[in-house]
């Protein structure tokens, strides 16, 4: 036993970087939302950064701690409050048992993990931990969080353990020690309004050259019928030149599919693995993250980049995780040991 | 060689398209090519997606990403492929496996059989024949987990689907929508006719491979009684 759920939150599951292998037998990908936090928050953590995470939507939930743990909370602002103490995203925090983690609404961004040294326990299926809720496996028993769930961490690694030995040797008679370094919030691009990279589809040519213009250079707002499946969007209606007789095909997250209405449709993390409408254009996997901090309500404009762009700016984050990895090894002392 | 074009899925994927059509010689060049490249796999390779008439590609741009400024990881991704695409253009035509689908039509398990009889001006019993009377081509496995797109509907007995869909559609159950017909592998919602139920599973998280169908096989439906499929619901429940 380690953590136990008070309140679940609005929805709240166990994500991991995703579940590949089995889309040709009609499994979706799943995982995290925003890739990009999860791997923070785990680094944080002291893991490796494909571990599992909890991704809490919108409200997040109250977890009551049976057991002292090293956690790291990054991507959207959920005001958390530890025994009624506010405190901070973006750094290690030693957690003393006993103890009550609550958060609130999101107030930035649409979307918080929480990673704990070791990540969570729940059952690898096909290779990974991550909820998928419709088909019910992964996670917890395949669903969101509920009362009284109880969760369970694995084994931390060496870096992990060597971070709760400092803190708890700090910690005294405090029921919670955070670390005095932090990742930058810059790093995060969560603001309003963003500019998201967008990759041209196999059909761009066959919209209406108004309707091209109108992509690149007006706003879209994201409406509430948007989930993890995907973001539904309102803006300017995109129409074909000429009707186009698609066979059903692969998509992949970030997909900008374009149904007969003329309002796009972006995939996300749980999308199906095949569909078939018009696809004008791909969400750049750099900037995924980004989009899915959006919550209903929010405007996003698209810019346009080259699949070779999309690929370095990915490899460039990739690169500064790995640097981020290697500073705080160095900040924490763990690499004067 | 026949004519195939690429495309890129957004940075992470490209789309192999092997024809236009959804014919016989298409289906074995894809086929052959899935096969080649789950045999052996290409560096950075993550997994593939047969569709209709195409393959799609999953790849790690990361891993395949070259920080001296060569080719893009799209390009070396092409370069893999190509030799792949050229042994699939040939080659002879793998026996497919044939599964059995044993379904209780009509009755609780089947409410829409009747008025599919009804819509083509057919007895309940012409429907069953014809459906269980020919094989069907999984063209893919897609819309939920382990759920196949099955090619080769008698016409005789397609039907539009629901103008109300259903929100839940019980695990197993076997529809025709429109032209098309499949079994619904876990509970769905759905607009489809349902005219019978299996209780073979067709998707189990806990099996290596979880679906009972990949692209390729021939399904044929052998209807059974209301007591064979409660028999057998025990068996595999």
């Amino acid at each position: 036993m380690s953590v136990e759920v008070i309140q679940p939150g609005v929805c709240t599951t166990v994500q991991d970087l995703g579940r590949y292998g089995f889309q040709q037998h009609g499994v979706i990908v799943g995982g995290a939302m925003d890739s990009f936090a999860t791997r923070v928050a785990n680094l944080l953590a002291g893991n490796q950064g494909g571990e599992a995470v909890l991704e809490l939507t919108l409200k997040g939930p109250a977890l009551l701690f049976h057991e002292d743990l090293v956690i790291a909370i990054c991507g959207g602002d959920m005001a958390p409050v530890l025994d009624g103490k506010r405190v901070d995203r973006n750094r290690p925090i030693w957690v003393k048992r006993g103890s009550t983690l609550q958060f609130s609404h999101a107030k930035k961004g649409c979307r918080t993990y929480l990673a704990v040294a070791g990540g969570w326990d729940v059952p690898v299926i096909m290779g990974s931990r991550s909820t998928n809720f419709r088909a019910g496996f992964g996670g917890v028993e395949g669903r969101l969080l509920q009362p009284k769930d109880r969760l369970k961490t694995n084994e931390p690694g060496e870096f992990s353990r060597f971070l709760a030995s400092a803190f708890s040797e700090q910690a005294g008679a405090n029921s919670s020690v955070q670390a005095d370094w932090y990742v930058p919030k810059a790093t995060f691009t969560y603001g309003a309004n963003p500019v998201v990279r967008v990759i041209r589809g196999e059909h761009y040519d066959d919209f209406s050259s108004l309707s091209r213009q109108s992509f690149w250079e007006e706003d879209f707002r994201v409406t509430p019928q948007s989930d993890r499946m995907g973001y539904r969007l309102e803006g300017p209606q995109l129409t074909l030149s000429s009707p186009l007789e698609i066979t059903s095909e692969a998509v992949t997250a970030g997909t900008i599919q374009v149904p007969p209405s003329g309002q796009p449709i972006v995939l996300l993390a749980d999308r199906q693995t095949t569909g078939g409408y018009p696809k004008i254009g791909y969400v750049a996997s750099v900037d995924l993250p980004v989009f899915a901090q959006l919550k209903p309500g929010d405007r996003v404009r698209f810019q346009e980049v080259s699949v070779g762009d999309a690929q370095r700016a990915l490899w460039e984050r990739d690169s500064e995780l790995k640097q981020l990895r290697v500073a705080m090894e160095l900040i924490s002392g763990w690499r004067q040991r | 060689m026949e004519r195939h074009t690429y495309f890129p899925l957004g940075d992470s994927g490209v789309v192999v398209k092997l024809g236009n059509e959804i014919d016989q010689c298409t289906h074995q060049k894809i086929k052959r090519l899935s096969a080649l490249l789950q045999d052996e796999p290409f560096p950075g390779m993550v997994e593939i997606v047969p569709g209709y008439t195409t393959v799609t590609v999953y790849y790690d741009p990361i891993l395949l990403y070259d920080p001296k400024g060569g080719s893009t990881p799209y390009e070396r991704v092409l370069g893999f492929l190509n030799p792949f695409i050229a042994r699939a253009q040939s080659g002879e035509a793998r026996e497919p496996r044939l599964v059995e689908i044993p379904v209780c039509y009509g009755g609780e398990y089947g409410p829409d059989l009747e008025e599919v009889a009804r819509y083509n001006g057919l007895e309940p019993e012409e429907v069953i024949r014809i459906h269980s009377g020919q094989d069907y081509l999984v063209h893919m496995i897609g819309f939920a987990p382990g759920f196949p797109y099955l090619g080769g509907l008698d016409e005789r007995i397609a039907t539009p689907r629901r103008s109300i869909p259903r929100t839940a559609i019980p695990q197993g159950s076997v529809g025709i929508g429109g032209s098309q017909t499949g079994v619904y592998p876990i509970v769905s919602p759905g607009g489809w006719n349902i005219i019978g139920r299996t209780a073979l599973p067709l998707f189990r998280p806990e099996n290596e491979p979880p679906s009972l169908l990949r692209a390729g096989d021939l399904v044929r439906f052998r209807p059974i009684s209301p007591k064979d499929y409660d028999e057998q619901k025990e068996v595999t429940s």
